[in-house]
């Protein structure tokens, strides 16, 4: 008589994340979404200002080549209390760098759930949903919630309108008098 | 009691909070729970404290006094879990209440059109007269939420 094969118990499926601060209160970020860790003092002089009014969370841009990375300030894009912020994360497959207070560690998420429902407002953008972690609830952060595309659009005229400012300017003081 | 009356009492959960009672559908009742640590994290919808874990699931706290009878509530003695439906979905909601719960058995009247959105009915209990609790219209969600992409290993919070 032959046996049945024994069942293979399938692995849960599992996520490496990173768990960080922003202003005291922690989030999570799937590693696989954050493409560098910079501290902010590297990036100083590479950075520059840019202000759109009612964009408060975006005060820096830092360009790359043709690509301009914004500079999100974590805390305010949650509605916390504003922090210096140390670190900065490159978020892969968008023009996000987040600012944050700094890294808190690694784990692995074994089940993503999704945000209840009673949860309506932007929150629903800024979220991919929560998991428990160690007796705790972390909400898991989705990396294109940080900028709407109407946030982009705004971001890209007031840096266009500031590269023109700055060529006539440059223009202005080239030409003969 | 006639047969036709006896089959129009449905079962009811009577809450309180602070001094006043209002009643919530028995089949919309999942559990009556210990208060447990609330997790907050930043959000936009207001009334909604956080969530609290209950075997393995995330449940949202929803302080639903300040609408009903006009203040926060000091302390609480319970989580009523419930189960609130956002068009086809069904998931949980947990509402602090200040005292015990009660099951009772009544005929619910139906709200009149001048009731506000959140009064499904109104019934009649023990020289009372209660207000039944539509948990739809009072506790916040979209009603009819966009299917979303959904990770391979994500699940749904449902009851």
């Amino acid at each position: 008589m032959r046996l049945a094969a024994p069942v293979k118990p399938t692995p849960a499926k599992t996520e490496q994340i990173i768990l960080f601060r922003v202003s005291g209160q922690l989030f999570a970020v799937s590693s696989a979404s954050v493409q560098e860790v910079r501290s902010t003092d590297s990036m100083s002089g590479s950075e520059t200002e840019i202000s759109v009014p009612g964009l408060r969370k975006v005060r820096h841009v830092v360009r790359r080549g043709d690509r301009s990375l914004f500079i999100v300030n974590g805390a305010m894009h949650f509605g916390l209390h504003a922090t210096e912020g140390g670190l900065l994360f490159v978020l892969r497959k968008t023009r996000t760098a987040l600012l944050i207070d700094g890294i808190d560690k690694m784990a692995t998420m074994t089940r993503l759930q999704a945000l209840p429902l009673s949860f309506c407002h932007e929150e629903r953008q800024w979220y991919r949903g929560l998991t428990a972690l160690d007796q705790s609830v972390i909400p898991v952060v989705k990396p294109e919630g940080f900028l709407s595309p109407e946030e982009l659009a705004l971001l890209d005229a007031a840096l266009l309108e500031a590269d023109n400012t700055a060529a006539a300017a440059h223009e202005e003081t080239e030409s003969p008098q | 009691m006639t047969v036709s009356a006896e089959l129009e009492l449905q079962s009811f959960v009577l809450l309180r909070l602070g001094e006043r009672r209002f009643a919530v559908s028995a089949n919309q009742i999942a559990e009556l729970v210990a208060p447990s640590r609330v997790f907050r994290f930043p959000h936009r919808t207001s009334r909604l404290e956080g969530v609290i874990l209950r075997r393995g699931r995330i449940v949202p706290v929803c302080d639903v006094s300040e609408m009903l009878v006009g203040k926060r509530l000091s302390s609480r003695r319970f989580y009523l879990i419930a189960v609130r439906n956002y068009g086809p979905q069904r998931e949980w909601i947990a509402i602090p209440v200040t005292g015990e719960c009660e099951l009772i058995n009544a005929e619910m009247m139906a709200a009149a059109e001048s009731d506000v959105p959140h009064v499904g009915g109104w019934l009649s209990h023990d020289g009372d007269v209660i207000e039944v609790l539509n948990l739809d219209a009072l506790t916040p969600g979209q009603e009819h939420p966009r299917a979303q992409a959904a990770a391979p290993h994500t699940a749904e919070a449902r009851p």
